[in-house]
This record gives C-alpha cells, structure tokens and sequence, in this order.
C-alpha cells in the first residue's frame, strides 16, 4: 500500500517538475520567475498612490463583470413591475428597469452597485493624485516620459470611462448628462451636427445610445485601458522603480526589497485594504440614488444637475463662460460657449499635460536619465507651476458646483460666479507665486541647516559675556538629503549645453530657462560645507560648535529628538 | 284722444300696481340672492365667528404687517434698504387666506430680515388661531385660494399607483428647482427654491396654490388637488423611509458624492499607505 501511496506522489512530482521544465526550456520561465521575484522596489507611502489605482481598476472589473450579468442595455419601453412601489407603472426603458432590478431584487445586487460606482469615483481620484506624485517628483523625466504619456492617456480614458458608466442606468442624472455631452458634440463648429446624427444614430435620445455605450463601456475601453496599464507596469519594471534620494541611493541603483517575497505580501494586503474601504464606503454611504432620480425623459431635469466629479471642472468651465461667447455668422450659429470651455480646454489640457516632460527638457538642457526623485522644494518653478495648475483645476471644479454652494451657503449663485471668474485668473498666478517663494525658504533653510546645524534652543553665555544659541550639527546622513541635488541655472551659463541662441528654438529656449531658474538657491557645495566646519571651529558669532563641545552638543541633540 | 289714451291706461293698470311690482321684484331678486349667493360663506365652518374673526385678525394685520403691505393690504410704498433688494410689500388683495397660513405659518412673513427673499424664520411669531384671524381679514379684502380642506392632505389612503404618479408629476413640474428629492436648490441672485423636508402637508399644498415667492402658481387647472396630494403622499414616502442606499448625503448628487470620496475615501486610503510605509521603515 505504502508504495501506491509513494508513487502516484512520485508521479506528481515529476509531472510538476515536467510542467516547470516545459516552461523553462519555453519561455525561459526560471529567468523570468527568479528576476522578477528578487527585483527590488523602493519604500515610500507615496508610490502606493498608484498602487490605489491600480486596484479600484481591478475592483471595477470584478464588480463590473457582476453587474454585466444582470443589466439589459436597451432602450426598449417597458412599465416597471419591480418592487420599489414609487415608481410602479411608470413607462422606462429596459436599461433602468435592470438597474432598479440589480439594486432592489438581484441579492447583494445594490452593495456591488455601490462598490462599482464608489470605486470609479476613487479610481480617478487616485489616478490624479498619482499624476501629481510623479510630476512634483520629477517622475516623468527620462527616460520615464513614454510612460508619463501612458498615464496621461489613461487618465483621460478613465474620464471617458467615468462618463460611459454613469450614463448606462439611464436615470434622469445620467440621461441629462447625455443631453449635455450632445450639446458638447453640436457646439463643435461645422461638423458638430453630423458627429451627434452619427453618434446618436438620428435624433437624440435615439435608440443605439445606451447599447453604443455599453460597448463602449464595458469592451473598448477597458480592453484599451488594460492594454496601456499592462504598458505602464511593462515599463515601469524595466526602467526599475524611481528612489528618493538618501544615503547609498545614487542614480544607478534601487535601494528596496525584493519583490518576493515582501512586496507581494504589501501589494496584496494592499488590495484587501483597498477593497476593504471602499466596500466599507459602500455599505453605508449611498451613491447614485437611481429610484430617487426616476426614469430618463428628456422633458424634467433636477436641480442640482451634476456630471461626477472628474468631469466637474469641464461642468465648471461652461458655468464660467459668458453666454455671449456664442455669434452667428453666414447663417451658421457657433457656439464658442460651449466649445471653447469643453473641447478646446479638454484638448488644451492634454496637450500640455503630454508635452510637460519635454517642455522641461528644452528648459534645462539636460537629456540625462534620472532615477532619483526631486524633492518638490528642489525644483521650484516646477513645483510652482504645479500648483498653479492644480488651482486653477480646482476653481473649475468648484464652480462645477456653484449652485450647490450658493444654495448652501445662502450665497447669490451670480455674485459667486462673478468671483469665481475673477478667480480662475487671479489665483493661479499667486498660487504660483507663493509656492515658490515657500520652495526658495525652504532651501534656503535646507542650506542653513546643513552649514550651520540644528538650533538646539540651548543658549549659551560665553566667558566675555556674549549669549550663543549652540547649533548641533547633522549627522552625515541628514546631511546628505540638504545637500545632495544639483545646481540648476539658466542655460546661458552653460553655453556648452545650449542651443545656437540666435534660432527661435534658442530664443524659447533661452526664455524658458531663465524662467525656470533665474530665481534659485544655490545647493551646498562641499567647498562650502568645509569652510562652515572651519568657520565653527573658530567658534564663531553665530553657530560655534568646537570639538570639545560637540559631545554634549550631540546629547543635546539626541534629546531633542527624542523629545 | 288723448283722453280716451289716458283713461285707456288709467283701466289696464292700477295706480298701485308699479309698487306692487317693485316690492315682487326687490323679494325675488333677493330671495334669490338669498338663495344662490351665501352658499360659499355658509360653507366655512366658523361662520358665525367669521366677523369677530375678521375684525380680530384686522387689528393683527394693522399691528403686524400694516407698515409694509398697507393698511387696507392695497401694497405698500417701496422700503429703502441699503442692498438693492428694495422689497415693497406686495398687495394681498386676492392673495386669499392660503398665502397667508402659508407665509405666517412658516415664519417667512412677518419678514426677519430684508434679503433677496423670504426665509423660514427660527420662531413663529403668531399661534395658529391668530394666524387664522389673519387669513380670515385677508381673504375678506378679495376672493382667493383657500386654507386647503383636510380631506386633500390626508395621504394616509394613497394607493402606490397614486404615490408613483405624484413622482413623475413632481419631477416634471418641482424638480427643476427642488431637486429629485425635494433638497432644494438655488434660482438666481440668492433667492431659493427650499428644502422640501420637514414641511407639513398643508404648507406645501399652499405653496403650490398660492405660488410664494419665486415660485409660480399651480392652481386646480394646472395640477388638480387630486395630484396635489399625489405629489406630497410621494415627498412624504420617500422621506419618511430610510434611503436603500444608506446614507444619502443629504441628496445633493454627484457634488457631495464627489466630495466624499476625496475626503473619506481618497483620505483612507492614503492614510492606508502611509501607514503601510511606515510599517518597513
């Protein structure tokens, strides 16, 4: 018995090792396997940003696949016989009757309903808070940019994505998002009306719209998504995961743990964490009331009217823009108050948003490849220019919701407009502003710190009667985060690295370099850094440490941080 | 000729006989009068009292709105106020005793403040009884919608067919400016179309009738008092249950669901992170 007990073990083992065989001798499997498991990834709260991303995306689909099984994508008109009895007798089509029918009669049917749509809110959310991670990192610099644009795309398509989902229940909210997303298409000039004929098949709502949509929805653009996410995981392992920088962290290495087993262990517990908030959300916080809104009809529309959050600020745009933007010419109505703040904007956006990598390349000349990441205050128009962006972003996004806060606040939905117009163009600039000259006090108390030490609020009276505040030095490693970036000036002091300043090219060049670092702090030179030590052993004015004292300067210190 | 003309007619009809006609006359007239006339004023219960009741809330209305509405309701001369709103009080001449339940009952009259509109004050400043006085003066001054009858605000009998067509009558007709959910919204330059909830059935009943404010007038020809009580027998249903969502977040839509997901969702998660972050180092 012992030996039919061994051998069909035997047998297994064998068919196991031939499996791995055939794998190997295939594909090179133990390669791949044993690369990929020992590959290392840098530790920082901030680059599980994506990671949240990530994991809504596949959170989306499991939900979503749920969701498909029950939802019937017509437009067909049927009266709804299902159990929520306000809405008994009333004509809707068959798209919202399944919706109501996943929320109230498929079981557990409302809690994925929730998951799906809670998490798409968080799938965007998240994707631009990684977007933003990158860029005032400097993520995107070579050789990152191909990826950089990768994640732009997908951002936009995950907009996209957003809006095809929202509008499938086909309630009143997401039928009146419809009806706005074709004035979006008429307001295009010349060939708007040919683009809605063509894509509502005839007059709007039509018949092929929620059928169209759900393709749309469900097949090609997430099949394109899943593409470009593959893309972007691809590159990001081979280009290897960018580091801050720190000791024994340089340009040419990943300092981290391996992939196997411990970032396998973090990204999977990750997931159910993911998973684990967002179901939490779902369970007691409602989205997207459906039975609430009614049927789609192109008659009613509520107050309150909003698009979700990710397309707000486009919603914020038309808000802001002057309806007399819209002039007839020749016959021909062009509606420049709707084309301008949607599709021009949208296009505006993405073009800037794919270029930035290059953008910042012709400004600092530099073609390296960069594996460390800035730190924000390092760069400052970088990050000035970032949060210009952001606020401008979000004062569209706010006056996305302008009647909301006017009728919460007891404000005047005119005069909030108004200032919110005047905003839009005030703001960003000071934003702009203020962020650098905070990045520019930052360095330089970086500088300070690294020359002359931590103040340890120890005063001290010297024999001839001065009082000195004792100032600990850093250890190395401290030290090394102040001091280890590069000094970055206008190109004209590099002549070398220029362009022929008498092109255009040279002239924009020129132009943006200064831009970017007339105004700069210098990094700490080791020269420098020396003549400090120097400096203190002389016990000067301001900072004296000398050696004998540097002992109890340094118990000091350790106090300090304890404390 | 003439003569024989005059004693002709001096026959045919007695000399008395033009009284007696005018008395017949003047009792038939006013017997019909009598009889056709009274019947809306001998339909409202408290007839009787209906004087001292029209008397009573005159010295309210003297005392309370006088200053602004006139002391015969005719309007008032324009009050300066120093934000532009310059608020005239309107004539009441006509409005009929539902207006007045419905902006003294609710505490929007007498007006706390001067502001773009009327607002709900905190305290109502009159008991009911008063309240009806004043209806009773106003709706002396002219004819106007009444204090709705009970038997249109008891929803206690409304069938489910009958809740389901007050919904799509509120959404087509309310919705624009309450809400899907009644949660109210903004209309220009600070005025408000209010929050629905916690409004009593006879108050929106009025509001409808009587159009206060910004809001227009759906009288028994626009939306018959049938669907009238179908529209607050669905506002009243789907407050009054818990919503199968969960929390609705005070059903303003994708703002506060937008909201929400930054700062709770988006704000767990990134505390998640650092937090598994920390763990390594």
């Amino acid at each position: 018995m012992s030996t039919t007990a061994s051998r069909p073990a035997s047998r297994q083992d064998k068919a196991a090792a031939g499996v791995a065989n055939f794998a190997d001798d295939s594909v090179g499997a133990s390669k791949i396997v044993n690369g990929f498991a020992r590959k290392v990834f840098p530790d920082h709260w901030s680059f599980m940003l994506g990671e949240i991303s990530l994991w809504t995306f596949v959170i989306l689909l499991l939900t979503g696949t749920f969701l498909t099984f029950f939802y019937v994508p017509s437009m067909g008109e049927i009266p709804y016989e299902g159990v929520y009895a306000p809405l008994h007798g009333q004509i809707v089509s068959e798209a919202y009757a399944s919706s109501l029918a996943i929320s109230f009669d498929v079981r557990g049917g409302l809690i994925i309903r929730q998951i799906h749509h809670w998490a798409a809110l968080i799938f965007v959310a998240s994707t631009v808070v990684h977007m933003f991670r990158v860029f005032f990192t400097g993520a995107f610099r070579k050789p990152r940019e191909i990826n950089w644009v990768i994640g732009a795309l997908l951002a936009i398509l995950a907009v996209f994505e957003g809006f095809t989902g929202y509008s499938l229940p086909d309630d009143l909210l997401s039928g009146t998002g419809i009806r706005i997303a074709q004035a979006i298409m008429l307001a295009v000039p010349v060939v708007g009306t040919y683009l809605s004929f063509f894509f509502f098949g005839g007059e709007f709502p039509g018949h092929v719209l929620i059928p169209r949509f759900y393709v749309i929805h469900i097949l090609l653009l997430p099949a394109i998504m899943l593409a470009l996410i593959a893309a972007h995981m691809f590159l990001l392992v081979l280009h290897k995961h960018t580091q801050f920088p720190g000791p024994g962290r340089t340009n040419d290495n990943v300092v981290g743990f391996p992939l196997f087993p411990v970032y396998m262990a973090k990204m999977g517990g990750f997931f159910f964490i993911v998973f684990g908030v967002i179901a939490l959300i779902s369970a007691f916080v409602g989205i997207n009331p459906i039975w609430a809104y009614g049927p789609y009809d192109p008659s009613p529309v509520t107050a309150g009217s909003q698009p979700d959050w990710y397309m707000g600020w486009l919603d914020g745009a038309v808000r802001l823009t002057p309806g007399w933007w819209e002039f007839t010419l020749w016959g021909f109505t062009f509606s420049m108050n709707i084309f301008i703040p949607t599709t021009v904007i949208i296009l505006v956006v993405m073009a800037v948003l794919v270029a930035y990598p290059w953008i910042e390349q012709i400004a600092t000349g530099d073609y390296r490849e960069h594996h460390l990441l800035d730190r924000p205050r390092n760069q400052p128009t970088r990050t000035g220019l970032g949060v210009m962006a952001l606020t401008f972003y979000v004062i569209l996004l706010i006056s996305g919701g302008n009647d909301i806060i006017a009728h919460m606040l007891n404000l005047s939905i005119n005069d909030l407009t108004r200032g919110l117009r005047l905003l839009l163009f005030v703001l960003p600039p000071i934003a702009f502003w203020v962020t650098k000259r905070i990045c520019l006090g930052l360095q330089r108390r970086d500088r300070e710190k690294a020359l002359h030490g931590r103040e340890t609020g120890r005063i001290v009276r010297l024999p001839h009667g001065e009082f000195i505040e004792v100032h600990a030095p850093l250890d190395e490693y401290e030290r090394w985060m102040l001091v280890q970036h590069e000094s970055q000036r206008p190109l004209e002091l590099q002549p070398a690295a220029g362009a022929n300043p008498d092109t255009l090219f040279g002239k924009v060049q020129h132009a943006l370099s200064r831009f970017y670092f007339d105004d700069r702090v210098e990094p700490v030179t080791p020269a420098e850094l020396e003549a400090a030590h120097h400096h203190h052993g002389h016990g000067g004015e301001h900072a004296a440490i000398d050696p004998s004292e540097k002992g109890s300067a340094k118990t000091t210190n350790s106090l300090t941080t304890q404390g | 000729m003439t003569r024989t003309l005059s004693a002709l007619s001096a026959r045919r009809r007695h000399p008395l006989a033009v009284v007696l006609l005018i008395a017949l006359a003047l009792t038939l007239t006013g017997g019909l009068y009598a009889a056709l006339v009274p019947q809306p004023a001998s339909a409202q219960p408290e007839q009787s009292a209906s004087a001292t009741d029209i008397a009573e809330g005159e010295k309210l209305f003297i005392a309370n709105c006088a200053t602004c509405h006139g002391f015969n309701g005719e309007g008032g001369d324009p009050q300066p106020t120093g934000w532009g709103y310059g608020i005239t009080g309107p004539s009441l001449v006509g409005v009929g005793a539902a207006a007045v339940d419905f902006q003294v009952g609710t505490g929007r009259m007498p007006l706390p403040y001067q502001g773009p509109q009327a607002v709900p004050a905190e305290r109502i400043r009159f008991s009911q009884e008063q309240i009806n006085q004043m209806a009773a003066y106003v709706a002396s001054l002219g004819p106007g919608p009444a204090i709705p009858a009970e038997e249109f605000l008891d929803i206690t009998a409304l069938t489910e067919e009958e809740i389901s067509r007050g919904s799509n009558i509120f959404r087509t007709n309310c919705a624009m400016c309450h809400n899907f959910a009644g949660a109210g919204g903004a209309l220009t330059k600070g005025k408000e179309a209010p929050a629905l909830f916690n409004v009593t059935e006879r108050h929106i009943y009025e509001a409808m009738t009587t159009g206060p404010q910004s809001m227009p007038v759906f009288n028994d020809n626009t939306i018959a008092p049938e669907d009238k009580k179908a529209i607050i027998g669905f506002l009243k249903s789907i407050h009054s249950q818990p919503d199968p969502g969960g929390l609705p977040l005070g059903y303003l839509g994708p703002v506060s669901e937008g909201l929400f997901a930054w700062v709770a969702g988006i704000g767990l998660l990134i505390g998640c992170a650092v937090w598994l972050g920390m763990k390594s180092s």
